[in-house]
């Protein structure tokens, strides 16, 4: 188990004080000077040398990503984007950091920027999340008053500027073109790429888009070093993970853990074990509702990291694991997904948009047996028809949860309709 | 088409809303002020509550848009009501986390508390009752949004409690209702146990 003195995120459960001198009791805002004086390569490359993995769910290297942007600034200003969309079902991880620790993202902010030659950083914050906004633009503003955030920050001769900028009730805008396109003033539309944002992003200037776990680890990874980080987790999979773990367990929580952690072991040592009993347990989506869902065999040997959870066709996401319990009508938890990406579409792309209603609407059928036995193909088809056939991946992400069911469960998908043929039958 | 006849004729927003107005346009580069249309369209929904054709019409002039592009953002985004609410929004997560550890429930108790189904209006317009998707505190399922504060670990029970209260004109403490310490495992932490700080209690 990770100790507590190798944990980042201190003051997850809100049990200190969050403003800037509970965050500065806490080691934030220590040397930032000193990190910033070290320059832009030096930082770019401890980055790298950490092994940090986007935390957003795609787990690109935050470093090499920092590395893509132009190395002058040209006529085009840079920008940071941070990415505080949080709304994959099961995530709620960004939200504990952003109002216990909202220090660390501030500075992570300014570390960022400086690496990457921007002078203005934008946190692009789910509307609903009202008071952790109000903590941020708290936090901005005790930092900027006590010299670290504005004109010259932290005395580095560097200005940098954060704005909170909140969305509406939006889930698309966490893909990150459709994140730049609502900060410039629009409906949350991904874009094709390339260009990538390094290139062309924010007002059509380079961008780099990370997530909030991202960029508030940085400032300690800077501070401790590279090894530190990267010592910690399995290779190519290291550093420390805020898990979420809610559904059937006895203590639904929040925790900071290694990565590659097994599965069993987070869910038993921190969340109180499955509720009856591991064996009671039916099924587990290990990375939000985004990524296919495990069963109990493959929850017993898989960690919880990167490379593991993809070599089961299923992914770390965002670490958001939902565990369900014999108990659970899975078909209807699936059905339940497939009516939230119906909902999310943006409606853009053809597939997207006409087939998370096709899938929603033959999952509800399926809920109830309401079905041909050959359906069961037939909505198998329909989710290759959008997966790899969109601009962004929510189509792939409707598509998976959908083929995950089926995959695993088919049988419990083909009894149904049979029980329901055969009381009609019978009637 | 749907009904036009609560729409006004006009908007302004108030002295101070549209000081906290030009604020948000000043967090924008010089040129890229069509980036606060989302600040502005919440602003006249907190002023109001909710975003009537009008305002657009203010917030387009404002910031030199075509009204067609406000709108395009108004109704792409699902926070913004198109339509008058109550003074309580209660927006009732149902997505899987939340169906998991019992949002049915919550979602029957709430209808049965104020006497209505998702999607309306109570007749003394005090509260609105929407069915929304995941609201990122999964962890604290099920949980309920009512204006800009999260009610997190309910119950049949205390979905009804809060709802009472508010009836009552009190404000219930949100967050968990069940005492626990936010995304703390609920009977105590199994991290963090272990560290001191010089910062004092939240």
């Amino acid at each position: 188990m990770l100790r507590d003195s190798d944990r980042i995120f201190t003051n997850l459960y809100g049990l200190h004080d969050w403003r800037l001198a509970g965050a500065r009791a806490r080691g934030d805002w220590d040397g930032t000077k000193e990190i910033l004086a070290k320059g832009r390569d030096w930082i770019i490359e401890e980055m790298k040398n950490s092994g940090l993995r986007g935390r957003g769910g795609a787990g690109f290297p935050t470093g090499v990503k920092w590395s893509f942007m132009p190395k002058t600034e040209g006529p085009r200003p840079h920008y940071l984007v941070i990415n505080a969309d949080e709304g994959e079902p099961g995530t709620c991880k960004d939200r504990e950091m952003m109002r216990f620790d909202p220090h660390k993202l501030i500075e992570g902010a300014l570390i960022a920027s400086f690496a990457i030659g921007a002078h203005a950083a934008y946190i692009y914050i789910r509307g609903e999340f009202v008071r952790e906004a109000e903590h941020l633009n708290y936090a901005i503003d005790e930092a900027r008053a006590a010299g670290l955030l504005g004109p010259n920050a932290c005395g580095s001769g560097w200005d940098c500027e954060v704005y909170v900028h909140r969305g509406a009730g939006a889930y698309i805008c966490g893909e990150e073109s459709a994140l730049i396109e609502s900060l410039e003033g629009k409906k949350g539309q991904p874009r094709l790429k390339p260009p990538f944002p390094a290139g062309v992003g924010l007002y059509g200037c380079p961008t780099t888009v990370n997530n909030v776990e991202s960029i508030a680890v940085a400032p300690t990874i800077l501070r401790r070093g590279a090894s530190w980080f990267a010592g910690l987790g399995k290779p190519n999979n290291t550093g420390t993970k805020v898990f979420c773990i809610s559904g059937h367990v006895n203590t639904p929580c929040n925790v900071e853990e290694e990565m590659g952690i097994p599965l069993k072991d987070l869910i038993e040592k921190h969340a109180g074990g499955v509720r009856g009993g591991w064996d009671n347990l039916l099924a587990i989506i290990p990375g939000g509702s985004s990524v296919p869902m495990l069963n109990k065999q493959q929850c017993e040997e898989v960690t919880m990291d990167f490379d593991a959870l993809r070599a089961m066709r299923s992914g770390l996401g965002t670490a958001a694991v939902i565990v369900m319990d014999k108990s659970t009508d899975l078909v209807r938890g699936i059905a339940r997904l497939s009516k939230f990406y119906w909902h999310e579409s943006c409606g853009q792309c053809t597939p997207c948009r006409e087939g998370t209603g096709w899938m929603y609407r033959m999952m509800q059928r399926m809920v109830t047996g309401n079905a041909e036995l050959s359906e069961i193909d037939l909505l198998e088809e329909i989710s290759r028809q959008i997966e790899g056939h969109t601009i962004c991946a929510l189509g792939d992400a409707a598509a998976w949860p959908v083929q995950g069911l089926i995959r695993t469960f088919r049988p419990e998908l083909e009894r149904r309709i049979k029980e329901r043929q055969a009381k009609i039958q019978a009637a | 088409m749907s009904d036009m006849t609560h729409e006004p004729d006009s908007f302004a927003f108030t002295p101070e809303y549209l000081e906290k107005a030009k604020a948000f346009i000043a967090k924008y580069p010089k040129g890229r002020q069509q980036s606060a249309v989302m600040p502005l369209l919440d602003l006249a929904q907190r002023q109001d509550g909710w975003v009537s054709r009008a305002a657009m019409e203010v917030i387009a002039d404002m910031l030199e848009m075509a009204p067609i592009r406000v709108e395009e953002v108004a109704t792409f985004y699902t926070m913004y009501n198109r339509k008058p609410v109550g003074k309580f929004h209660v927006q009732v997560c149902t997505n899987l986390p939340c169906m998991l550890r019992g949002s049915d429930d919550v979602a029957a108790a709430a209808k049965a508390a104020l006497g209505v189904e998702f999607g309306d209006m109570t007749k003394d317009g005090l509260f609105t009752l929407s069915e929304v998707e995941c609201l990122g505190a999964c962890v604290n399922a099920p949980m309920m949004q009512i204006n800009d504060d999260y009610y997190e670990d309910l119950t049949a029970e205390t979905t009804k409690a809060v709802l009472e209260a508010f009836k009552r004109g009190e404000t219930p403490k949100p967050g968990p209702q069940n005492g626990r310490q936010f995304s703390c495992p609920a009977g105590g932490p199994t991290s963090l146990t272990e560290l001191s700080f010089q910062g004092g209690k939240a």
